[in-house]
């Protein structure tokens, strides 16, 4: 009792600091705008560039909506989510992440809007001369993995798994854009991260196909969750994501239709 | 180990230039106001701070271009400076130790001095758990530890209580007749100087003022501050065969003289009288009291008139008297403890 | 006790203890036993342990002569030097371990001719986990260090040459052990800031188990997944830290 009691309080007090400027302390951010509806995405950080352009697109067809995002790794937001944090709707960056929010009872039906594979990734001049998921086996060639707690990295192994190659990487990295800049540096010869990060990167880095890639597809649930401060607005969010207007915008960043 | 310096630092609104000898074995004072230079002689022959001209010569060999550490002069610091980490033997074995010499010989040789200046049973003390007395004497060991071939005293005893000083002050003497260098000391303290030195250095302004052997300059004073120091009433006048004129004042005086002198003689030597006495008109004048105080067994009357003066009289004759400030007095000096010297 | 000092600083304390209460409450105590056991935890342990006292050890070979230069000499352009070697405290430690990654890695401007000379490459390795510790670290031994130097009574120094000790003996003899208490304040806030260091190291050393994964990084990595493992493996690093530092203080300052 004590202890829900004193971190209620801390928690109470942190979030008033940042949050609340009116009298109430349990102001939820759709009302904060003192009147104008508004809209919170959270989404998977290899989400950024997209989501933004999708939250543009909104806020010109819904006039005085104010969509905000919070971009971060799937696995903080869940937890974030079901802590309480007032979303109105998760984008993950996997069915796992996902699972804990539905789990929770925060979300029910999440759809499947895009897919992301992976691609070997390569410093531009190609230094180890890397073609092949073969290459990375070489213990001469310098690998990056994304840490197995994260979803890029679950992928990563799940895709050399399929291939049936063992691969010792130097590093373990906690995200993809960590791990994307290891090969951007030159820092290691080969990485393997999503093909939408190798094409964000805007030709700093190369991405070479590999055929197990098809192995460890990842999927990217999208929910409308069911505390959602403003339930209709999220769902035609979901929606706008879902069309074949977002669709367009997804495809060219990398992403693969379902 | 004779010391030969000709000091010259300057800074901004301030130069000292000072030439100084000791003989070996001899004690020399330098002695001197606060702010008069003193302790940056000192600094500038332990090589702590840089002279702007002139040369230290130690028997001969020049050493004020060498860095501090390869003077080999000792020095005992104002507040001594004890390394606060070390104990009272590890303080005086430091020298040692820096000349090459093992732990366990330096600490012999610091054990031994420790020894001599009474503080055996001290050896592994903490300075701070020393008195003021016994870290002036493990200072004195410490800069004695390195066989100095000159040694540097500054206010060796002005951070001591009274009592403690007059025992540490003949303490010290004692050490110093038994050192075979030359002794520089520097001190505000004329009885220091005179216990002290064979020979003292009066230093005002940065400039020499007088040099002499103690008894030399108590008897003789040529400034203000040194006459003050030893207790002298001390005039500049103009001789004139058996006269000496200060301003309206005219002294007799057992020598002839003629051109510039000075005129000293000590308060004691000052009779005070309500009305003129009669007899001699000479060393007598009309004065006004200004203050009064105890001064020992006597009471000192501080008088104007023509000359500013001072005067010793019995508490009976000031009694006598009825002194009061303000009030006037005839002031009469003895002609036989009048010293009349040339300027 | 005068109440406007009071009251913040009762606010302020429970600001600080709170969150650490906070781990306390919602520690799985019951699994606890088993986790730590767990070879993953032991091995961050060790390595976070490791790291941080080398670092430190780099840090006062490198910072206490920097700290004297700086407190000590009439360098020109001395005040400019003073702000650059606050540097790593105001950076922020990932963009610290980019940067040394920009001169230190593989392809840096100094790691390049390492790497061709040598075949050392820091960035991945035990090194350069120290190296990035001790980066970030550093400032807080040099700033304390000249402190203590200059608060430090340069008479006793000049007492030491006309001994007869050269300068270098002075330092050793005289300065360092006078500075000690600042030394050492400077060596603990060192140490702790280096064993605490995530973003610097996981940029520049990457993060691999028994190699480069220290305790932060592991607590990092469990909280993706683990809630409960980042618990634990944080309240280990609390419980060292603090066994280590309120025994320090005890031992070698005398301030209980």
């Amino acid at each position: 009792m004590l202890t829900r009691l004193s971190l209620a309080a801390v928690l109470a007090s942190v979030l008033c600091l940042t949050a609340c400027g009116s009298s109430s302390g349990t102001a939820a951010p759709a009302s904060a705008g003192g009147g104008s509806p508004s809209l919170t995405v959270f989404a998977a950080a290899s989400l950024t560039e997209t989501f933004t352009e999708l939250g543009r697109q909104f806020e010109s067809t819904h006039s005085g909506t104010k969509v905000t995002f919070n971009f971060g790794s799937s696995a903080t937001l869940a937890q974030q989510v079901t802590q309480g944090a007032p979303a109105d709707i998760f984008a993950a960056a996997s069915p796992a992440t996902m699972k804990t929010v539905t789990d929770a009872g925060l979300a029910s039906a999440p759809t499947v809007f895009v897919r992301n594979t992976l691609q070997i990734a390569v410093p531009e001049d190609n230094p180890a001369k890397v073609a092949s998921l073969e290459d990375l086996t070489d213990p001469k060639v310098k690998v990056a993995l994304c840490a197995e707690q994260v979803p890029c990295g679950a992928a990563a192994v799940k895709a050399l798994d399929a291939a049936g190659v063992k691969v010792t990487p130097v590093t373990l990295e906690q995200d993809v854009k960590a791990t994307l800049t290891k090969v951007r540096l030159g820092e290691v010869d080969a990485a393997l991260v999503y093909r939408t990060d190798v094409i964000a990167s805007g030709g700093k880095v190369r991405g070479i196909d590999f055929p197990e890639a098809g192995q460890a597809v990842n999927d990217y649930p999208i929910a409308a969750l069911t505390k959602a401060p403003a339930p209709d607005l999220a769902r035609q969010f979901v929606d706008l994501v879902l069309s074949q207007q977002g669709r367009d915008v997804l495809t060219k960043a990398g992403f693969q239709a379902p | 180990m004779s010391l030969h310096a000709h000091l010259v630092v300057e800074r901004p609104g301030f130069r000292l230039d000072v030439e100084l000898r000791a003989a070996a074995g001899e004690v020399v004072a330098l002695l001197g106001p606060n702010g008069a230079g003193k302790t940056t002689a000192l600094r500038g022959l332990a090589g702590l701070t840089p002279l702007n001209g002139g040369r230290v010569e130690l028997d001969g060999a020049q050493v004020h271009r060498l860095p501090p550490e390869r003077r080999r002069i000792g020095v005992v610091f104002q507040d001594y400076l004890l390394f606060p980490h070390l104990s009272a033997l590890d303080n005086v074995a430091f020298g040692p130790r820096c000349q090459g010499l093992r732990r366990a010989a330096a600490r012999r040789v610091a054990a031994d001095l420790l020894d001599r200046v009474g503080l055996a049973g001290h050896a592994h003390a903490r300075p701070a758990h020393l008195s003021g007395g016994q870290a002036q004497r493990v200072a004195l060991a410490r800069a004695l530890a390195v066989r100095p071939r000159l040694l540097l005293l500054d206010e060796p005893l002005a951070a001591l209580d009274a009592h403690t000083r007059l025992e540490i002050r003949a303490e010290l003497r004692r050490h110093l007749a038994a050192f075979d260098g030359a002794t520089v000391l520097v001190t505000h303290d004329p009885l220091d100087a005179m216990v002290l030195a064979h020979r003292l250095v009066v230093v005002e302004n940065g400039a020499v003022v007088q040099t002499g052997t103690p008894g030399e300059i108590a008897r003789h004073p040529r400034t203000d501050y040194v006459a003050r120091l030893v207790g002298l009433n001390l005039y500049r006048g103009e001789a004139d065969g058996n006269h000496v004129a200060v301003g309206e004042v005219r002294f007799s005086s057992a020598e002839r003289l003629a051109g510039p002198a000075f005129v000293a003689f000590p308060p004691s030597a000052v009779a005070l009288y309500r009305t003129r006495p009669d007899g001699s008109p000479r060393n007598l004048w009309k004065a006004t009291i200004d203050g009064i105080e105890r001064h020992g067994d006597n009471v000192r009357v501080h008088l104007h008139g023509p000359i500013a003066l001072a005067a010793d009289v019995t508490p009976s004759a000031a009694a006598d008297l009825d002194l009061t400030p303000g009030q006037e007095v005839w002031a009469a000096v003895k002609a036989t403890e009048t010293h009349v010297y040339p300027a | 006790m005068p109440w406007p000092l009071l009251v913040p600083a009762l606010v302020g304390l429970a600001f600080l203890v709170l969150p650490l209460a906070g781990l306390l409450a919602r520690a799985p105590w019951q699994s606890l036993p088993q986790r730590l056991a767990e070879p993953l935890v032991l091995e961050a342990l060790r390595l976070s342990l490791v790291t941080a006292t080398i670092a430190t050890a780099v840090c006062l070979l490198l910072g206490v002569p920097l700290a004297w230069l700086l407190a000590r000499t009439t360098l020109p352009g001395r005040r400019v030097l003073r702000a650059l070697v606050t540097v790593p405290l105001v950076l922020p430690p990932v963009v610290g371990g980019v940067a040394l990654l920009l001169v230190l890695g593989r392809r840096g401007l100094a790691g390049q001719w390492l790497y061709d000379a040598f075949g050392v490459s820091l960035p991945f390795t035990t090194t350069g986990v120290v190296v990035a510790e001790a980066f970030v670290a550093m400032p807080f031994l040099v700033i304390a260090v000249e402190g203590a130097l200059r608060a430090a009574d340069q008479r006793y120094e000049e007492a030491a040459a006309t001994l007869g000790a050269s300068r270098w003996t002075v330092f050793r003899r005289v300065t360092l052990p006078m500075v000690a208490p600042g030394v050492l304040a400077g060596a603990v806030l060192c140490w702790a800031r280096a064993l605490g260091e995530f973003g610097a190291t996981i940029t520049f050393a990457g993060n691999f188990p028994g190699r480069t994964q220290t305790m932060p990084l592991a607590v990092y990595l469990a909280l993706e997944t683990d809630p409960d493992a980042a618990i634990v493996l944080s309240l280990v690093l609390l419980a060292v830290s603090v066994i280590v530092l309120a025994g320090l203080r005890d031992r070698w300052t005398g301030t209980a």
